[in-house]
């Protein structure tokens, strides 16, 4: 198992040098310019000139790479060209609500699609699993943002039952931080969840056709002991594939929703860092992105062997 | 190797619950006080940079009026009104002035407000602003008298000492204590500590997110009653918390639902979410509002020719970039005034092209002066309020017979880009459409879109009398006289056509009726509010 850590832990090196290379690259290849964005409408040219210098932006694109990558090295993200805060100091009051959201929007996502697709797949052919798979084809349709709205206008504007907008951190109390989550983590998961239904019946499906549930069914288990003791297990290891995978959507959709719900997280931090080339900010958060998949599918590997005591490493 | 089994990894898997500690993270103590007493509102952008002199942003200028103080400000009428100094004096021969500061004026952290400071200010402010460079370069000496008292000595008699420490746009001079005020000029504050009406709570600030401020209870406000930037700024709340909305339908949801009080700057064509809502209302709070404007190129053709950019006035209607702006006809007016309408310096010299639009006289201009069905590189930033100008004007140009390519590009990229003196094939560009503040380009000083030859701005004109006659403006002290040069100054404008006036509007700002006493004013200023339960 070490081995494995191990290993896995030296491969993220190459990854994550390669992503540091190409996102600098990148950054300061695109057109764009800080100084400008900070100086403001007002400035003349020579207050631009003035700041883009004393933040060392004019200096050759090399020497630029070369202090970034020793800081980095140093652990030291930098400080922000805007706020002037440090880079580290910013994620961090930025991590709680990604976390939260990305936490909360993967636990109900699987509590919801695990027992659809079980289900759908129990009665595959049936008008239940053409239902469940129509409205998992929906949910795979529909953007976030709109989902957004979707239920925003219904659950906060009509029935004015959950907020419409913004964040409460833990100790504001459990209830004020979950009503917060709820309609934001609903609409990142939305097609999360179709994805994961859909592969759950697939996986339930082939197994359900396989000698030992035959076995089973003749002993005379019940449904529920034959889907969720011998089917569900059997079929685990996609599923759990798959929302290892998932991480990866969420990630993603975490930038539209934060923007969508007001939640001051990473994803608003790196769009906002983007659009105002914060370069120290975007290559941080980006580096953080990356380390994150990479240490998911480590941990997606070690989980295989929870759900699969077949697997050894 | 080591053995992985389902035991060891879900008794590993208990420690990750230790990773719950991961929500105190970053997290920081905070009193949670009643909502009668915090106004929640959305500002007009995200806060990202603290320091009013570094940067010209208007967020950044808002965020001043909360925590510093200033020396004078200008009332409704846009006369400079004293603020932070108690009385001042001329000297008969107009190159001394003297100012005193009130008494019990205190930093926000807990120090003597003292003349050095306010040196120290108006040094690093000179530094940055245009019209404070133009008062540092008439100004022979500025020293302290006492720890109340300083003076400014001046070379030459000019006109506008007053007018300049009252400036109510960016850059604002701010009064900071003399450790921040020796910050060099170019360099950003590290500390928000002002002597202001409100204190920014900084443990709460989450850069581009939300931004906390609170009651300064030593504050000791000026006995008048509120007006504009001038007068009392008697503070009836304890704290204001500012949080950016990046959703302009989400904001405006959450006002209607009273999960925010105010809306700084709502989406123009979202309002209809809120009228008829008889808990809000909808008002435009700046009387002056912005000006849009057309700047152009004079460096590559087509608009390197006079007679092309003469015809570009005679082809502009106003009202359609207006409209597309401000929506509601009570809420724009064509404007063809270099240095604002309904202020001091209204002019109407030379602004007959614009008020009274010729398309075909503008196209058979464009023929003569041979740029019909030429190329013009129109730079169009699509996250920013300005797209919708922007696609008027590729209309407009086209409709003159232009060859428009609209390039769509970020906010950041266009101001990037638009330092460029490339010819447009190259990297360059012809024109593209900004604004900014009535009160911002007020007189020939504050005006930076307006100046011309080695001061000007993007698109370079030059025109040697605009220099000459915005030099004699600030030499002269007799009001009169004054505005007479600002009528010859702006036909001159006009006629070289440093850039198009695409006249005058005023965004709305939204808020619950639960607020009263809203100061108008170029920044939403949040002393005088008063909430009700």
């Amino acid at each position: 198992m070490w081995t494995l850590i191990i290993r896995r832990m030296l491969a993220t090196a190459p990854v994550l040098a390669t992503v540091a290379v190409v996102v600098f690259a990148i950054l300061h290849v695109a057109p764009g310019d800080p100084a400008a964005v900070i100086a403001g409408d007002q400035a003349t040219p020579q207050q631009i000139l003035d700041i883009r210098a004393k933040l060392g932006l004019d200096l050759p694109f090399r020497d630029q790479f070369v202090l970034w990558l020793t800081n980095t090295l140093h652990g030291n993200f930098g400080t922000s060209i805007f706020s002037n805060q440090p880079v580290g100091q910013l994620i961090l009051q930025r991590l709680q609500p990604t976390v939260a959201l990305t936490i909360t929007t993967t636990i109900v996502t699987v509590a919801l699609a695990v027992p659809i697709g079980v289900l759908a797949a129990w009665r595959a052919g049936s008008w239940i699993d053409r239902m469940l798979m129509s409205f998992a084809v929906l949910g795979f349709s529909f953007p976030v943002f709109v989902v957004g709205y979707i239920l925003i206008y219904l659950f906060a504007v009509d029935l004015k039952i959950l907020p419409i907008q913004g964040y409460r951190p833990l100790e504001d109390g459990f209830w004020p931080f979950l009503r917060h989550l709820v309609l934001p983590s609903l609409a990142l998961g939305m097609s999360f969840m179709a994805l994961i239904a859909r592969i759950t019946r697939a996986s339930v499906l082939e197994v359900l056709s396989q000698d030992h549930i035959r076995t089973a069914r003749a002993k005379g288990l019940s449904v529920r002991q034959l889907l969720f003791s011998h089917a569900l297990p059997n079929a685990a290891v996609p599923i759990v594939t798959i929302i290892g995978a998932g991480v990866a959507i969420l990630l993603g959709g975490v930038v539209v929703t934060e923007s969508v719900f007001a939640i001051p997280g990473l994803g608003r931090l790196v769009v906002d860092a983007i659009l105002q080339r914060d370069y120290p900010v975007i290559q941080a958060v980006l580096l953080i992105f990356s380390v994150t998949y990479v240490f998911v599918n480590l941990a997606i590997d070690l989980l295989y062997v929870v759900v699969d005591p077949r697997i050894r490493y | 190797m080591g053995r992985f089994t389902r035991r060891g990894l879900m008794t590993s898997a208990a420690g990750v619950a230790a990773g719950v500690s991961l929500f105190s993270i970053g997290r920081t103590g905070r009193a949670a006080p009643s909502s009668k007493s915090v106004i929640r509102s959305v500002p007009i952008g995200n806060l990202k940079v603290v320091d009013p002199i570094w940067t010209t942003a208007y967020i950044t200028r808002n965020h001043g009026y909360m925590v510093w103080d200033t020396l004078f400000s200008l009332d409704e009428k846009n006369q400079p009104q004293p603020q932070m100094v108690d009385t001042w004096e001329i000297s008969s021969d107009k190159l001394t002035y003297t100012f005193s500061l009130r008494p019990g004026l205190k930093w926000h952290d807990g120090g003597k407000v003292t003349s050095a400071d306010c040196v120290a200010s108006i040094r690093r402010w000179a530094a940055r602003d245009g019209m404070g460079q133009a008062l540092m370069s008439f100004t022979a000496s500025l020293d302290t008298v006492d720890e109340r008292t300083f003076k400014l000595v001046l070379k030459q008699p000019i006109g506008f000492v007053i007018e300049a420490l009252a400036k109510i746009d960016s850059n604002v001079p701010f009064m900071m204590p003399e450790r921040l005020a020796k910050t060099d000029p170019n360099t950003q504050i590290t500390e928000v500590i002002g002597s202001g009406p409100f204190r920014f709570a900084a443990k709460e600030w989450v850069p581009g997110s939300k931004v906390v401020y609170e009651k300064f209870e030593d504050y000791v406000p000026r006995k008048e009653p509120a007006s504009q930037a001038a007068g009392g700024k008697v503070v009836y709340v304890n704290r204001v918390e500012s949080v950016y909305m990046p959703d302009a339908g989400v904001a405006m949801a959450a006002l209607a639902s009273g999960e925010i009080d105010l809306h700084e700057s709502p989406a123009t064509d979202l309002l209809k979410m809120v009228e008829g809502n008889p808990d809000v209302v909808i008002t435009p709070n700046d009387p002056h509002g912005y000006v849009l404007f057309m700047v152009l190129n004079h460096l590559h053709p087509p608009f390197d020719k006079k007679e092309v950019r003469e015809a570009l006035l005679w082809g502009t209607k106003q009202e359609e970039y207006l409209a597309t702006m401000a929506g509601d006809k009570k809420r724009y007016e064509t404007c063809a005034a270099m240095f604002g309408c309904g202020l001091p310096n209204e002019s109407k010299a030379g602004t007959e092209p614009l008020l009274n639009p010729n398309i075909e006289k503008a196209k058979a201009m464009i023929k003569a002066a041979g740029a019909e069905g030429a190329k013009v590189v129109l730079m169009d930033p699509t996250d920013n309020d300005l797209h919708k100008a922007a696609l008027i004007g590729a209309q407009t140009l086209r409709r003159l017979g232009f060859n428009v390519e609209v390039q769509a590009m970020d906010w950041s990229t266009l101001v990037q880009r638009r330092a460029s003196k490339a010819p447009p094939a190259q990297g360059g560009w012809n024109t593209f459409i900004t604004n900014a503040t009535s009160t911002g380009i007020a007189n020939p000083l504050v005006n930076n879109f307006a100046k011309n030859c080695e001061q000007a701005w993007y698109g370079w004109p030059c025109d040697q009398r605009v220099v000459d006659l915005g030099r004699q403006w600030a030499l002269e002290t007799d009001p009169k006289k004054q505005h007479e040069l600002i009528d010859k100054l702006q036909a001159v404008h006009l006629e070289s056509v440093t850039y198009v006036p695409l006249g005058m509007y005023r965004p709305a700002i939204i808020y619950r009726k639960e607020l009263s006493g809203i100061i108008r004013g170029p920044a939403l200023f949040y002393w005088n509010i008063q909430k009700k339960a």
